[in-house]
Order: structure tokens, then C-alpha cells, then sequence
């Protein structure tokens, strides 16, 4: 199984999923991004989709939970890069991503997170 | 082919009188086309349908019936296209049957014959038909998917903000399109902001409601915020009415109002010059 990396940059975590996404690497990430939330005590995470080409409802609805858990940390979660057929998938799940904030690139997700966009 | 076969005498007979049927078939098919064709293009494509003709009656070889066939095929396809009705069409092939039988009506050993000739030419002529209105349905089908392009334009309206402006009535295919091409367009361009205006949509029922939501829902996990602009008072009491929720999604009356609020969203402030 392979394990996504979470890169510390500031006060935000870095996700980038560079690897077609499975169920236990998913569950992996998001005891990954707890333990890390509380070893740094970051204020946001950036969740980089964009390499991402397949999604199903239980990544979803994890990614809504990664969410849900970064809140319980007072950080707050951007999905950034996500592909318009992704995005089409997800919508016709009828999965919305309630509580997670999106931006378009990473960059945009940061200042997103700085409060400057 | 054996339906088609014991012509032999028939085909022998048409050989010999070639040119008179080939010429009289062609002035049949004029009077029919009303001049849309020259006599020599008539000829010219009578010609080789004639020569095929011959080598199915004669069955000399198998390939025959195949060829035949596929040059009625591309006859019926480019009389299509080149609008011509079915009737215009199918006499085409029909009246070979009235050239032929003014040469054979005096020679009553050939009537046999000639009825099992009349059968081969009412099959061709039928598959004439056939491929006329399937190239028909083609070109319907083309048309349909070029108005589907052009129906569903992404246009920019500053920096990251783009619009789509909705002309037609919206059915799941055309929201499928116009969702897939606003996304890309997001993505391609970076822009935040789009603006979809529906002044040109007719009527809103619930399917309508759900497929531009579904749209809306869809940018807004991309990053970007969308607007929905161009309802016409009749829309609006239909929408009220049936109780349609647009929720949070924001709502203008017009495209400048949405223009407005779009810039606004994305940090920028018009003032007069």
C-alpha cells in the first residue's frame, strides 16, 4: 500500500495525492494527517487532488471526514485541483463536500487559508 | 443471389441493347430529378449500376451482388445529402424497369424473365430506401450534435469571471455539456467567478432547477462560485411555485447585476472613470 505524504509548510499541511487512491490509503492518511495535526499544531491543511482521475463515494465521504477531524484541531481543510470529471462524479454521488473549503490551485488554497483571497 | 438467378437470356438481351436502355433509363431519371442533374452525370452513374447489374444476372462472380449494393448505398447517401425526396431517390432505380420493359414488351418469351427482373430491381430499389433515410438520421443526428456545440458557448467576461449563456431548453445531455465545458473552462483559465444566464432558457420546471444545481454544486467543488442570473418574471413564479430551493446560490436579475457581484466576489470595484 502506499502511503501519502503530508509536507509541513508554515502553519499548514501539505497533502499532495500523487497515487490513484484506495480505501486503506485513504484511512491511512487521515490517522496520518491527525497525528500530525496534533504533533504540529497546524492551522490548515491543503489537499492537493489533482493527479486524482478516479473517485468513488467512500473517498467522498472520507475527505468530507478529513475535514470533520482537522475542525476538532481548529484547522481548517481546502480541497485544491480537482478535476472537472472528478468533480462531475462527485456531484452526481450527490456528495457536496459539506465543510471542506475548495480552490481552484494550490496557490489560490493558500491564500484562501492566509485570509488574502 | 439464386433469387436472382435464370436470367440468363435476359441478361444476354440487355447486353446486347445496352446503350438504348442505359439512354432511356437516364431521360426516366431526368424527367424525375427536375434538372438538378445533367443528363451525362445520369449516364455516367447509370453506367456502372448497369454493368453491375448485368454481372449479378449473369452471376459470373460472387462479388458482384456485394459491389452493387454498395454503389446504391453511396447513390442514396449523396442524393441525401444533396436533398433530393426518397421518391427522386427510388424512381431512380424503378424506372430501369419501364426502360426495360418497353424493349422486352413484344418479346413474350422473355416476359418470364423479366418478372424475375422486376423482383431483383423492386429489392434494389427498396434498399435505396433503406439507405436514404439512414443517411438521413445521419445527417440529422450530425446537425443536432453541431447545434449542441454551438448552443453552448463559455464565454469570459473579465479576469476570472466567465459566463454561459443558456439558450434553449435544458435537458440532461445539454446540462451534461454545458457543466463539462464550464468546468474545464474553470480550470483551464483559473477563473473563480462564472455567471450562468438563462434569460434564454423557456421554462424552469424541477429537472431543469436540479440540473443547473447539480452544475452550481459541481464548480463550487472546483473553488469556484457561480451565479445564476436572467430569470424572467414568469420563471420566477413557475420556480416559487413549485417550490424549488435554490438555497445559497446566489440569484441576480440581470447579467450586469451578476457581473457586478462576481467582480465584487473577486476583489474588484468598478468606478467611474
Amino acid at each position: 500500500m502506499d502511503r501519502v505524504p503530508i509536507a509541513k509548510i508554515g502553519p499548514t499541511l501539505f497533502v499532495s495525492i500523487q497515487i490513484d487512491l484506495e480505501d486503506e490509503s485513504v484511512v491511512q492518511l487521515q490517522e496520518d494527517l491527525a497525528d500530525q495535526l496534533t504533533a504540529t499544531g497546524a492551522s490548515g491543511v491543503i489537499i492537493d487532488i489533482s493527479a486524482v482521475e478516479i473517485v468513488d463515494s467512500f473517498i467522498g465521504r472520507m475527505l468530507t471526514m478529513i475535514g470533520s477531524i482537522s475542525r476538532l484541531f481548529d484547522a481548517e481543510t481546502v480541497i485544491v485541483g480537482m478535476r472537472p470529471a472528478v468533480a462531475i462524479t462527485l456531484t452526481e454521488l450527490g456528495l457536496s463536500l459539506r465543510g471542506v473549503r475548495t480552490a481552484l490551485n494550490a496557490e489560490k488554497g493558500l491564500a484562501l487559508l492566509n485570509g488574502t483571497a | 443471389m439464386d433469387a436472382y438467378g435464370g436470367q440468363g437470356r435476359m441478361a444476354v438481351y440487355l447486353r446486347d441493347h445496352h446503350d438504348k436502355i442505359v439512354g432511356r433509363w437516364a431521360e426516366l431519371v431526368l424527367a424525375v430529378v427536375g434538372g438538378r442533374l445533367s443528363l451525362d452525370e445520369i449516364r455516367h452513374e447509370l453506367d456502372d449500376l448497369y454493368a453491375l447489374l448485368l454481372r449479378v444476372m449473369t452471376q459470373q462472380d460472387e462479388h458482384a451482388m456485394g459491389e452493387l449494393r454498395a454503389t446504391l448505398d453511396e447513390l442514396s447517401r449523396s442524393r441525401a445529402r444533396a436533398g433530393f425526396t426518397p421518391s427522386q431517390t427510388a424512381l431512380g432505380v424503378f424506372s430501369v424497369k419501364d426502360a426495360v420493359y418497353e424493349l422486352v414488351a413484344d418479346t413474350a418469351d422473355l416476359v418470364h424473365e423479366y418478372l424475375a427482373f422486376t423482383r431483383m430491381v423492386d429489392d434494389l430499389g427498396l434498399r435505396t430506401f433503406e439507405s436514404y433515410s439512414a443517411a438521413r438520421e445521419q445527417i440529422i443526428a450530425d446537425q443536432s450534435a453541431a447545434m449542441m456545440e454551438l448552443s453552448t458557448p463559455v464565454v469570459r467576461l473579465w479576469e476570472g469571471v466567465l459566463a454561459v449563456p443558456l439558450v434553449g431548453t435544458l435537458d440532461s445531455a445539454r446540462t451534461q455539456l454545458v457543466m463539462e465545458k464550464l468546468l474545464e473552462t474553470l480550470v483551464a483559465t483559473g477563473s473563480e467567478q462564472a455567471v450562468i444566464d438563462i434569460t434564454g432558457v423557456p421554462t424552469v420546471d424541477t429537472e431543469v432547477a436540479q440540473h443547473l444545481l447539480k452544475t452550481v454544486n459541481a464548480a463550487r467543488l472546483l473553488g469556484a462560485q457561480c451565479t445564476i442570473c436572467g430569470i424572467r418574471p414568469q420563471v420566477a413564479q413557475t420556480i416559487v411555485s413549485l417550490g424549488i430551493e435554490f438555497g445559497d446560490i446566489a440569484t441576480k436579475a440581470t447579467l450586469a447585476d451578476a457581473l457586478a457581484l462576481a467582480l465584487s466576489n473577486a476583489g474588484l470595484k468598478v468606478v467611474p472613470a
